[in-house]
């Protein structure tokens, strides 16, 4: 196989695993506060249609990317009022902000059905993407991507080396204890959810915008799930959830590619391989009691009323 | 949302379904039950234009009902029967996983018309099949592929191996044949109807792999923009997909439901409907061709005097000398497949590069 021929499947895997790594690189801030927000799939798409829309009426694509992360940061913050504020159940809150995302996403877009989009084209950084071999893979691909790498490494260091993150996890652990010493807990979940939001937002713009520049009711077709399950599947670990995106992303490409090239094993098994990798690991992961145990956010999807 | 409020419907009439039938006049209500969004721009797009055509057709007379995103499996029986409740009179199952329970709510609801579409079974006297034709169009494709082709390989992104599928692929490689004796076909199968990243994917790998001409039958426009990104011709499905790839848009096969929705409303309206089961093709309407773009003339005329060949039935894709795929010898010279056989295919005809899966 030539080295363009496997230039452009990496970039492929690298288009593919994006909009995975930055919804499941928001939650996993979310769900280190201590919440768990199963409305990725709907926040995703309504940064799908958000995004669209806003290329469309301004006719730049960049804008689309910024208001998909505005429209999803603002919609999780119904889910924050809902869990926060008024202290409903997190796992039904949040499938109903999936199935409310959906069907809204849907109205808002009926126009835009059968409209072309406008593709936030890829952004060759200068320099860097001439370079033979690693230009084309890594400096030149679309804006996006660049993000979410640059956001990987930024939750990384945020959670793990600075004050405020050492907070977000605390609260995620214990609340009662974060509240004791006086720790705004209630406020920290709120930021976070926002984040988780704005997050879903731009991985749902990077489908209309970059994969397929179209709007489709239901385009995002599950990855907002999958997102939920790399969070799991990384024990909680940003490193991990890129190592996840992008062997989900790999695994996903690669079976076409036997297909195409006539490897003789079944479809429906290849198919099923990126799920049967996800589930695997999770059974490795499980089998370490002791590095899920402090891995997992002890206070998840715990309800905190702070008493006065 | 759409959903939501359909459910809160069907439970209101559920309620209430004397008072809508008391009086005799009550309107007849059409429902439609849609494996896609209908903004898909494709498959499920094209059922709910001619759901549209029946309202636009009989105003007042007729009221209309669909749900969309109901899966091909045993949870398609609770939105039918909700439906058969809720006094729909016809119901209109589109896509061929909702084939057995389509037959297991027409059993309970003998009163209520269903019409399954691509399907076979019948079980019920209440319950009609209808499907089109639309391997006729893909010869046509087949053969403008061959022509258009450089390096003699198409690239096929398929959904799920049943035999309308199967049937479509068949006939896209004789169509490429009879041109190309040896032109190839490489299939790729993404086990789904409506996934537009993942068919974006799809479309990429066999690029990638290749193929210069792409084709589809999954119901997205994803693959068009892939192909118009990568610069190779393809071909469109279900819908006229010429605007998501000017330059790339060699055809595409249309399906008008809309004539025989009206029919069967109005069929029920008149107190006339039967059962049935029609497998139209070009010849009536229901499989139409988009215009020929991209493509020299005299490519663009061979397509055109295949297409009015075969809407005269002069022409019949599936008609022998014709080898399946292992060698042995399907229909012999100017034999032609029988009926059954082509309803239930699942064989390769020989050509094809790929393994049928099982």
């Amino acid at each position: 196989m030539d080295i363009a021929v496997l230039i452009s499947i990496i970039v492929s895997v690298a288009v593919s695993a994006t909009p995975l790594l930055l919804a499941a690189t928001g939650e996993l801030v979310v769900e280190r506060s201590g919440v768990l927000n199963l409305g990725v799939e709907g926040m995703m798409i309504m940064g799908a249609v958000a995004g669209f829309s806003v290329a469309q009426a301004t006719g730049n694509p960049y804008w689309g990317a910024l208001g998909a992360i505005v429209v999803g940061a603002l919609f999780s913050q119904l889910f924050a009022f809902l869990v926060l504020t008024l202290v409903t159940n997190q796992v039904a809150t949040g499938l109903a902000l999936t199935i409310l995302g959906l069907g809204l996403s849907g109205m808002i877009g009926e126009g835009f059905v059968g409209q072309p989009g406008i593709k936030l084209e890829k952004l060759d950084i200068p320099l860097l993407s001439d370079l033979p071999v690693v230009g084309p893979l890594l400096f030149s691909l679309d804006a996006i991507f660049y993000a979410s790498i640059a956001l990987v490494l930024a939750v990384w260091w945020f959670l793990f080396r600075t004050k405020t993150g050492l907070m977000v996890r605390g609260v995620g652990d214990s609340h009662t204890s974060a509240h004791a010493l006086g720790i705004p807990v209630i406020r920290i979940r709120y930021l976070a959810i926002a984040f988780g939001g704005a997050c879903a937002g731009l991985a749902g713009a990077h489908l209309s915008l970059v994969q397929v520049p179209q709007w489709t009711e239901g385009m995002t077709s599950g990855r907002g799930w999958i997102a939920l399950a790399l969070v799991v599947f990384a024990s909680w670990r940003p490193g991990r959830v890129l190592i996840g995106a992008y062997l989900f992303g790999a695994v996903t490409i690669a079976q076409f590619h036997a297909q195409a090239s006539g490897v003789p094993i079944p479809p429906q098994f290849l198919a099923s391989l990126p799920y049967l990798a996800t589930i695997i690991v999770l059974v490795l992961i499980a089998r370490n009691r002791r590095l899920t145990m402090i891995n997992t956010p002890a206070a998840l999807g715990q309800p905190f009323v702070p008493d006065r | 949302m759409k959903k939501t409020l359909l459910a809160l419907a069907a439970a209101a009439a559920v309620m209430l379904p004397a008072a809508a039938l008391a009086d005799g006049h009550g309107k007849t209500k059409a429902c439609f039950i849609y494996i896609g969004p209908t903004g898909d721009f494709g498959w499920t797009y094209q059922h709910d234009e001619g759901r549209k055509a029946v309202e636009a057709e009989f105003g007042d007379k007729v009221e209309t009902a669909y749900l969309e995103n109901v899966p091909e499996s045993a949870e398609a029986q609770r939105p039918i029967e909700a439906f058969a409740r809720s006094g729909c009179n016809i119901i209109f199952t589109t896509s061929f996983n909702y084939m057995d329970p389509t037959n297991k709510a027409a059993g309970k609801f003998p009163d209520v018309k269903f019409e399954h579409a691509t399907g076979y079974k019948r079980e019920h006297p209440n319950v009609s099949t209808y499907s089109s034709k639309f391997y006729q169009g893909r010869y046509i494709q087949g053969q403008i592929a061959a022509k258009m082709s450089t390096k003699g390989v198409a690239g096929y992104i398929a959904s799920f191996p049943i035999p309308e599928v199967v049937r479509g692929i068949n006939s896209f490689i004789l169509g490429a044949q009879s041109v190309n004796p040896d032109f190839k076909l490489k299939v790729v199968w993404v086990s789904t109807w409506f996934d537009p990243p993942k068919e974006a994917d799809a479309a990429k790998a066999l690029i990638d792999q290749g193929v210069d001409i792409l084709t589809q039958h999954t119901d997205s426009t994803a693959a068009m923009q892939v192909a118009s990104e990568r610069g190779i011709k393809a071909f469109g499905q279900a819908s006229d997909m010429i605007k998501f790839g000017p330059k790339t848009q060699l055809t595409s096969i249309i399906d008008d439901w809309a004539p025989y929705y009206i029919e069967r409303v109005k069929a029920v309206m008149d107190g006339t409907w039967e059962q049935q089961d029609v497998w139209h093709g070009m010849d009536h309407g229901s499989v139409k061709m988009a215009p020929y773009t991209n493509m020299p003339e005299d490519v663009a005329k061979m397509a055109a005097e295949t297409e009015a060949k075969i809407k005269a039935n002069e022409f019949e894709p599936f008609t022998g000398p014709i080898t399946k795929q292992d060698g042995t010898v399907w229909l012999k010279e100017g034999e032609k497949a029988d009926i059954g056989t082509m309803l239930s295919m699942n064989f390769y005809v020989k050509g094809v590069d790929d393994q049928l899966p099982k």
